[in-house]
């Protein structure tokens, strides 16, 4: 009894060279009352590495199973270069998805988990062999074959749901959460090889993490989800260093956000602004210079190995962070201790999609 | 409980704990003496009751009776496994029985894959708490209850003849496929539930990866599913094998005249014990068979 709604291979759909790899048309997605995803435009190109970034309840994950075809969208169309796939069953997509959990099959093999979407497509023994020695020993996995997913560590395993997604040679390679479930150091390890993966397959990846600093690391590009929409999208230089508005600022990395009066008191601007704790200098004295400049005591020191970051209360009680990093001569401020504070304008940056708020 | 105060109590003297701590104690110094303490009374159960009557049963198969009198006389002969083999009507009723069983396993496990993948993946939580009550329910009534209530059905004016006759059609009435019906309605909880239980606890995203590698909803069942599913079968078609092989209730309530190794065994009891015990080693015996036959597969291991 041989399956038979599996094609044994799927056609290309008759796409322009042109269209982006993935197009999200007014896509919006509803569990019962609960809005997981509202009204999201969005063009994936090809070859590109995406990240969906953004806190747990986004829409994130939502949007991801979307792409891969196991949540339908309550509106909107999805595309695949340029081939609406909206309607498609998960298995008629050139898709191909890593598990949060890497759901392994527990009762194959490595060789038989990877091998298990060839055999699907039917192809013969010996060329499905040559395929997966050839993916295990991409990701440097040949050695354990013949292993059971139970007897491989996280991250061996991680690497045999990225191995036996990419052995299909999707069009779209969809990641959620990869290396949430890996320790830091492997973590970052896994970082630079799954972008080496990338660059060398020249698949196009979508990444779904809640972690910055994997976004910002991995991306060519990155879309901030809030609330089942997307703030911002844009390369992880734009995001971080040019928030659209006061959400992505807070959540890629810390912020010090001052709003419209205390910005016109302190800087003469009537504008939410915002500036990075790694721009701020303190000083014990009042600089030389013409640099514009912000009294305050220091109320915290925060060691953290590589950087100092010390809270400082301003005038009128409002607090902001200056991160100095370790070897930087300013940077040896107790608490109690008055200080100065200085930056370069250009480091000051008004948030533009926030509302000015009314006195 | 754990004494936090300085030092001064840090060590209490030997003599003022109680004397718990000190069976703890002296418990946790002797491994092998909490062993024994966990196993002698299930093993004494084990050993004491099941196998020595299982072996005294073994034992009367190679006596004899007095014709007459009826009498078991003790002795040594192969007489009785002798009749049994050279009596076609004892091979037919256990080639018979040993089909029945085999049967109704098939039939649950028929019945309770299908079951069990609505139950644990498409039922709301209502429904299946529902339908896990609706399994269960029948093993609350008694053994007896439900037989009768399969003859009150399948009877000649039961409710599934009046059902079906507007359609020209009649029930099995009864006979082997109503002993087969019965048995299936009766040993299908015990594999229902594994089976179920097995299906709630595969991950749901193993349905997501298969489907994301192109496999449909046979391949899925047939390549992921069913494999995760073997150990629960297995437990669940030792069940419903086993009890199978030894009834004789429903084959006497809805069976007609089918004979089955059960019944024989219960005529004989009175009549021929030392026969009835020959008989009853044929169902261990399929039993055993069945066991080394499932340990070949190499699926008890994973039990």
């Amino acid at each position: 009894m041989r399956s038979t709604t599996a094609p044994a291979t799927i056609t290309p759909p008759a796409a322009e060279a042109s269209a982006p790899a993935i197009s999200l048309r007014g896509v919006a997605k509803h569990f019962g009352e609960t809005v997981a995803v509202r009204n999201l435009d969005l063009d994936i190109a090809r070859g590109e590495l995406f990240s969906m970034l953004g806190p747990s309840g986004s829409g994130k994950t939502t949007v991801l199973r979307m792409i891969a075809g196991f949540e339908q969208p309550t509106a909107g169309r999805i595309l695949l270069d340029g081939a609406e796939v909206t309607r498609k069953a998960p298995f008629d997509r050139e898709v191909n998805t890593v598990f949060q959990d890497y759901a392994l099959f527990p009762h194959m093999s490595v060789a038989d988990n990877v091998g298990y979407g060839l055999a699907v497509r039917k192809v013969a023994r010996d060329e499905l062999r040559r395929q997966v020695t050839e993916a295990l020993a991409r990701v440097h996995l040949d050695h354990l074959a013949d292993r059971l997913p139970s007897q491989l560590s996280g991250g061996q395993r991680q690497r045999v749901a990225l191995a036996r997604a990419l052995v299909l040679r999707p069009r779209v390679l969809l990641l959620d959460e990869p290396l949430g479930a890996l320790d830091r150091k492997l973590r970052e390890q896994m970082q630079i090889e799954l972008k080496a993966i990338q660059r060398e397959v020249g698949i196009t990846f979508v990444l779904v993490t809640h972690d910055q600093d994997e976004a910002l690391t991995l991306s060519d590009r990155v879309a901030v989800f809030h609330e089942g929409g997307i703030e911002q999208v844009g390369t992880p230089t734009e995001v971080y260093e040019r928030p659209a508005t006061t959400f992505v600022a807070g959540f890629l990395g810390a912020a010090n956000i001052i709003e419209p009066e205390l910005a016109d008191e302190l800087f003469g601007r009537r504008e939410l602004l915002s500036i990075r704790p790694e721009r701020l200098r303190l000083s014990a004295a009042a600089p030389t210079d013409s640099a514009p400049t912000v009294t305050g005591v220091v109320t915290e020191v925060v060691y953290s190995g590589p950087a100092t970051t010390y809270v400082v209360e301003l005038r009128g009680g409002t607090t902001v962070m200056a991160t100095r990093p370790a070897g930087d001569d300013s940077a040896s401020h107790r608490r109690g201790d008055a200080v100065h504070l200085t930056w370069s304008p250009s480091d000051l940056y008004a948030i533009p999609g926030s509302p000015t708020r009314t006195t | 409980m754990l004494d936090t105060r300085p030092t001064d109590t840090a060590h209490p003297p030997e003599a003022t704990r109680p004397a718990g701590n000190r069976l703890a104690t002296l418990l946790h110094a002797h491994p092998r003496l909490r062993l024994y303490g966990l196993l002698s009374l299930p093993l004494a159960w084990m050993v004491g009751v099941y196998l020595v009557s299982l072996a005294l049963l073994l034992v009367t198969a190679f006596w004899t009776t007095d014709p007459f009198t009826s009498k078991v006389i003790p002795g040594f002969t192969l007489r009785n496994f002798e009749n049994i083999l050279t009596t076609p009507a004892y091979l037919r009723t256990a080639a018979r029985t040993v089909g029945v069983a085999l049967l109704v396993t098939l039939l649950c496990a028929a019945l309770a894959l299908p079951l069990g993948v609505f139950m644990a993946k498409v039922a709301s939580p209502r429904w299946r708490n529902f339908l896990a009550m609706a399994i269960t329910l029948p093993l609350w009534a008694g053994y007896l209850v439900k037989v009768f209530a399969m003859r009150i059905s399948l009877g000649d004016s039961g409710p599934v003849n009046w059902l079906l006759a507007p359609y020209g059609l009649s029930g099995p009435g009864y006979g082997l496929p109503a002993v087969v019906l019965t048995l299936t309605y009766l040993w299908f909880p015990f594999m229902a539930l594994p089976v179920y239980t097995a299906l709630r606890q595969i991950p749901p995203n193993l349905f997501d990866a298969a489907a994301d590698l192109g496999a449909g909803t046979w391949r899925t069942l047939r390549t992921v599913v069913l494999p995760l599913l073997m150990p629960a079968m297995i437990a669940g078609s030792l069940f419903t094998f086993s009890l199978s092989l030894g009834d004789f209730i429903a084959a006497q309530f809805v069976g007609a005249k089918v004979q089955m190794l059960g019944t024989l065994i219960n005529q004989n009891v009175n009549l021929n014990p030392p026969l009835a015990a020959a008989l009853s080693v044929v169902p261990i015996l399929a039993v055993g068979l069945y066991l080394f036959a499932i340990r070949r597969t190499g699926a008890l291991k994973e039990l």
